[in-house]
């Protein structure tokens, strides 16, 4: 109940306002974005601010029901990080690398799924450098396959690299765009699936303005 | 008048729902808000019109960085630039001034070159410079001048005060906007500037400087200690600089090649969109009323 309390707050006195202020979305294609789960956003990855701008992108009654999918090795990494991650961001972790011994790495998000969440997934797998897409990995696509029924939304974000970098202590204030994409449904291979959900973040991006950054 | 407005919107979209309104309805709420926040920051006196001017300058200056061409490494300097504005609103607060004045004209200019320098990234080191200087000069001390006019003195300017004065310069220099779009849309043939703004007219230029005249004449009476002189003579200069505002604005996004500057304003654009024209009215405005008065 706390904890509900202290998420509710910090969305609502830290992150609201952090996006909606400080930052400032430019959101294109708005009513793609799903109002109900089960779904999967799919998301190029540059900075922590992805997931927060994502979950504002949601109304706060579905604060529970969106959940970033994020790396235990780094979101779990000591007791209060871990505490924080899973509590007031409800990050559903899944490890990087894994042994088949060890069970199955994405049953947590299986789990989300069918209980009718809508999860962001950043198939990049880091930040990597800012304002580039990395290698696609092959998580979504294993989703995407194991649940043929949800759809998979892909989404493009701009911004957020150049307002907070990996291994940057500032944060300057910069736009956000987002440009969300039509719902793709799984097709029956998953690198053609994964090199389709490319193709359309990269066609996402071409509806924003991306000036000069080097 | 926006009331009239609105109901005339909803009346048309509702009888012609086919014709292409669509911009108008979510333009006329948006002007419902922006008239709202000012009438409270311009109700609930200092310091709070300072925040909400403040505010406006930290959307308009994010939009402008947002919008042009940035270097990796200048992320601190843009950071030093966003903490100007509190500065720069502190002067006003302090009623220092000579610093005001001069603050990011002299001092910021200085500054920040200064600290890229040291930093030693060379390539488009000029250009950043400028821009980021470019940026502080618009959205920060140009816009800021509205707050001062905020804080003469009522014994200088008359009872209405400096809230009067801002009253004034908003009414006129959005009525300006407005009234040259209505102009231009309904007589407008001669274009005045091709390549820079093609929807610009002569006629939608003079027509607007006309109703701004007589806008200034009529409202000055009721917000300032202007003698009909003057008010006419202030009409002018907004009716002009506020032009320029406007065209300078569209002459950077066509060299950016963008439409708008954001999305903040539905129907508008972005904040930048709606203040172009105080950009450049604001300070000839103020250092009207200064010189009259002090």
């Amino acid at each position: 109940m706390l904890t509900r309390v202290l998420k509710i707050l910090f969305q609502c006195l830290f992150v609201r306002p952090l996006v909606l202020v400080l930052i400032g979305l430019n959101v294109r294609f708005q009513e793609r974005i799903p109002s109900e789960g089960p779904a999967i956003i799919a998301a190029n990855h540059n900075s922590h601010l992805d997931s927060l701008v994502l979950q504002s992108l949601f109304p706060l009654r579905l604060l529970d029901r969106v959940r970033p999918v994020a790396a235990a090795d780094y979101f779990l990494r000591n007791k209060l990080i871990a505490w924080f991650s899973l509590n007031i961001i409800g990050i559903i972790p899944v490890p990087r690398t894994f042994r088949h011994s060890e069970g199955d790495p994405l049953a947590g998000c299986s789990e989300a799924l069918e209980s009718g969440n809508i999860l962001i997934i950043f198939p990049e797998g880091s930040r990597g450098e800012a304002e580039t897409m990395d290698e696609f990995k092959a998580g979504v696509a294993h989703l995407a396959q194991r649940h043929p029924d949800v759809p998979v939304y892909p989404l493009f974000l701009h911004g957020c690299g150049k307002a907070l970098p990996r291994g940057e202590g500032i944060f300057v204030p910069f736009f956000v765009d987002v440009v969300a994409g039509e719902p793709m449904r799984w097709g029956g291979d998953r690198n053609e699936f994964i090199q389709q959900l490319r193709l359309e973040i990269e066609n996402l991006a071409e509806y924003c303005q991306r000036p000069a950054w080097d | 008048m926006l009331a009239v407005s609105t109901i005339l919107a909803k009346v048309f979209a509702w009888l012609k729902p086919e014709r292409a309104l669509a911009d108008l309805l979510p333009r006329l709420y948006s002007w419902w808000a922006i008239v709202t926040l000012v009438t409270v920051a311009l109700v609930l006196q200092q310091p709070y019109s300072l925040y909400f001017f403040g505010l406006v300058s930290f959307l308009a200056l994010k939009e402008f960085y947002s919008m042009i061409p940035t270097r990796r490494v200048d992320r601190s300097i843009l950071f030093w630039a966003y903490l100007a504005i509190p500065i720069q609103y502190y002067w006003i607060h302090i009623k220092w001034y000579d610093v005001f004045i001069i603050f990011i004209p002299i001092y910021m200019f200085l500054l920040l070159p200064m600290r890229m320098a040291l930093m030693g990234a060379t390539y488009g080191f000029l250009r950043a410079a400028s821009t980021t200087q470019w940026g502080l000069m618009t959205c920060v001390l140009c816009i800021s001048h509205i707050a001062y006019l905020g804080i003469l003195d009522v014994e200088h300017v008359g009872p209405s005060g400096g809230a009067g004065l801002i009253m004034l310069l908003l009414l006129l220099t959005e009525g300006n906007d407005i009234a040259q779009y209505v102009w231009g849309k309904t007589l407008g043939r001669t274009k005045i500037l091709p390549k820079v703004s093609p929807t610009k007219t002569w006629e939608g230029f003079l027509g607007g400087l006309a109703t701004t005249v007589g806008m200034s004449y009529l409202l000055a009476p009721y917000l300032s200690l202007f003698t009909s002189g003057q008010a006419i003579l202030a009409g002018v200069l907004i009716g002009v600089s506020g032009f320029i505002g406007d065209v300078v604005m569209s002459a950077i996004k066509r060299d950016l090649g963008i439409k708008d500057t954001g999305t903040t304003l539905p129907g508008h654009g972005g904040v930048l969109d709606r203040v172009d024209s105080l950009i450049y009215t604001a300070p000839i405005f103020f250092h009207f009323c200064f010189y009259l008065y002090y």
